[in-house]
């Protein structure tokens, strides 16, 4: 089968039954059928399940052994250098080198990408401005710390406004709060800088909260490739992790009538239903449901580090059986019934 | 685009971050400026420029120690009227100098890319791969003609000021002009041995030492050659080291007094040094096809 680019709409992504094998043994890639849509998309699986061989193909850096692939309407193994001008790659490992400052490597990557010298000069520190870096950027490299390491590679990745981000493992060594950061800056990438991203994790709970489409895989194999834009809404449950605690916490908010589930650190409780008792006529049942748990918080006086309310539990999503695979469409409609 | 300029006029200046992305739509050059940027990155780095006093440190040390044994040689010259050392025997005078040097720099060049793991990001770029490696090696093969290459200039310019007349000013370009296309074998043998090593290395001090050791270690199959009772093995011995094969193409082509005596065998150490020099330059350009697919 032959894949065209696409007319009118741009493709992202489109693969074909692609396959990669190293030598005879390790198979990466195994039949895998996907097409990705512009946006951000999340590429999830296991370390090992062949996700920086994916974009490795995307790139063109490695031949597929067998099966088609399209970047941006694109055959990277044919046009790799037109695929590689308008994308940006963030490769999960260290790549910077020590001795430089970011505004010096990041302007010399950016003229590698083609840009003219005072444009690379200027796009340079706009980038890093945007990821986040300001006066820090004339330090060397080599003194920064991981999150700032980071965000220097992230900025590498988009100095040459590229149309389409590759970004293996970008959360990769860094706290929570530099998990967040870092997310929240994907996000805003893709949001408003109108950037399409492919993020590569191996934590699917990362990744839900800012991607429009999932595509997961294990072993080399799609397990599922689903849209999320009809799932974005978020559900009538709340999401608690404290820093300590959390199992006092589970058992108090049990006890004043909210029915608490454990996921690792995170406890999730269900909003309270509008009619039972115990919601007053004034508030709505989530105010009611906050007021409770930070109520209960305060009591045990614990340090909350996050509240909020969550989208739907994408992990259940994927972590269905492996042989219902791929229907993108089916995911959509299945949690829209359970609702 | 006023009503997008409009509220970032109004804004403080301590909120620059929220100055919107811009998207680029200007123009992306081609290939021919990605190769002119990387090379001049690369001379730069080379002698440590943009970079901390400790790449500084040895480059310069190094073309310190040269440029005082051009102006020592200018004096003398100065002096006695008489020239201490003709200027093809300055490269070869000077080979163990050019040994650190490319010692110094290979590693700086190449090593310093694998070892930062920065390679991916060249390659996922529209760079070709085969310009990456020729690049590096031009870059070092340049560094190596500059270190020699100038102060050579320097000797010709101050005895061009000496000698009386214009017919043996002359006779001096006449003697500098070979010399300098002696320096650049010097400069192309020399860097693309030290490249392929150094390619082939990640850690820089590592490096360091095998090139040394590469340019070193075949120099005592040499000097037993050359006591054998037989004269052939005498005078093909100089090929068993690069050092001695670059000044063997010297005593053939670019010098008068012929000290290592490659007798009928010139032709030959040219044919081997080109040979190097190509299969070198073919071993890296696999080099990195193999090393981008990681």
């Amino acid at each position: 089968m032959c894949l065209r680019p696409y007319p009118g709409t741009v493709t992202l992504i489109a693969t074909q039954s692609l396959t990669k094998t190293y030598g005879n043994r390790v198979t990466a890639l195994s039949d895998l059928t996907v097409t990705v849509e512009p946006g951000i998309v999340g590429l999830v699986g296991a370390n090992g399940a062949g996700k920086s061989t994916f974009i490795k193909i995307m790139l063109g850096l490695l031949e597929p052994t067998g099966g088609e692939a399209r970047v941006l309407g694109l055959d990277p193994t044919v046009d790799g250098h037109q695929v590689r001008a308008r994308v940006g790659y963030m490769p999960e490992h260290d790549c910077l080198p020590p001795d430089l400052s970011a505004a010096e490597f990041v302007t010399h990557m950016g003229r590698m990408s083609g840009l003219p010298k005072t444009t690379a000069r200027e796009r340079a520190s706009e980038t890093l401005r945007h990821v986040g870096l300001y006066e820090e950027r004339y330090r060397q490299v080599g003194g920064y710390s991981t999150g700032m390491k980071q965000r220097v590679k992230l900025a590498q990745a988009l100095v040459h406004d590229p149309d389409l981000l590759l970004l293996d493992e970008p959360t990769n060594g860094l706290d929570p709060a530099g998990r967040d950061a870092m997310l929240g800056l994907i996000e805003r990438i893709g949001t408003e800088f109108g950037i399409s991203v492919l993020v590569c994790s191996h934590l699917l709970g990362e990744v839900e909260r800012i991607c429009d489409a999932l595509v997961a895989i294990e072993g080399g194999r799609l397990l599922r490739s689903a849209q999320l834009s009809d799932m974005t809404a978020v559900t009538e449950v709340l999401s608690v992790e404290v820093s300590e605690g959390t199992d006092e916490l589970a058992a108090r908010l049990a006890a004043v009538g909210l029915p608490v589930r454990r996921d690792n650190r995170l406890l999730l409780v269900p909003v309270l239903d509008p009619d039972s008792a115990g919601v007053g006529a004034g508030d709505s049942a989530l105010d009611k449901t906050y007021d409770l748990i930070l109520a209960a918080v305060a009591e045990l006086d614990l340090p909350l580090h996050r509240l909020d309310q969550r989208r739907h539990r994408v992990v259940e999503l994927f972590a269905t059986d492996p042989a219902r695979v791929s229907e993108s469409t089916g995911a959509g409609t299945a949690l829209e019934g359970a609702r | 685009m006023t009503t997008l300029d409009a509220p970032q006029t109004d804004r403080p200046a301590g909120v620059i971050h929220d100055i919107g992305y811009q998207r680029y739509d200007g123009a992306r050059l081609g290939r021919r400026h990605l190769v002119g940027a990387l090379y001049l990155h690369s001379l730069r780095t080379a002698f440590g420029l943009g970079r901390t006093i400790k790449a500084k440190i040895f480059p310069w040390l190094i073309v310190g120690v040269v440029g005082m044994i051009a102006a020592v040689l200018t004096a003398i010259r100065a002096q006695t009227g008489e020239a201490a050392l003709g200027y093809a025997e300055f490269p070869e005078m000077l080979s163990v100098l050019i040994i650190f040097f490319t010692a110094i720099v290979a590693p700086e060049l190449a090593s310093r890319d694998l070892h930062s793991g920065v390679l991916p990001l060249y390659f996922a770029r529209p760079l070709h791969r085969s310009d990456y490696a020729l690049v590096k090696l031009a870059a070092l093969t340049s560094a190596t003609f500059l270190l020699l290459g100038v102060p050579l200039t320097v000797m010709f310019a101050g005895a061009a000021f000496m000698v009386d007349g214009i017919g043996a000013v002359w006779d001096e370009l006449g003697d500098f002009l070979p010399a300098l296309g002696y320096v650049a074998v010097h400069a192309i043998v020399y860097s693309v041995l030290a490249l392929l090593v150094a390619s082939l290395v990640r850690r820089r001090a590592v490096a360091a030492g095998a090139i040394v050791g590469a340019f070193l270690l075949t120099s005592p199959v040499v000097v037993v050659l050359s006591v054998l009772p037989y004269e052939a093995a005498s005078q093909l011995g100089g090929l068993a080291s690069p050092v001695t094969l670059v000044s063997g193409i010297g005593d053939w082509a670019f010098e008068r007094s012929g000290e290592v005596g490659v007798g009928p065998y010139g032709p030959l150490y040219g044919l081997v040094a080109l040979g190097l020099v190509v299969a070198g330059a073919l071993l890296l350009l696999a080099r990195y096809r193999k090393v981008a697919a990681k």
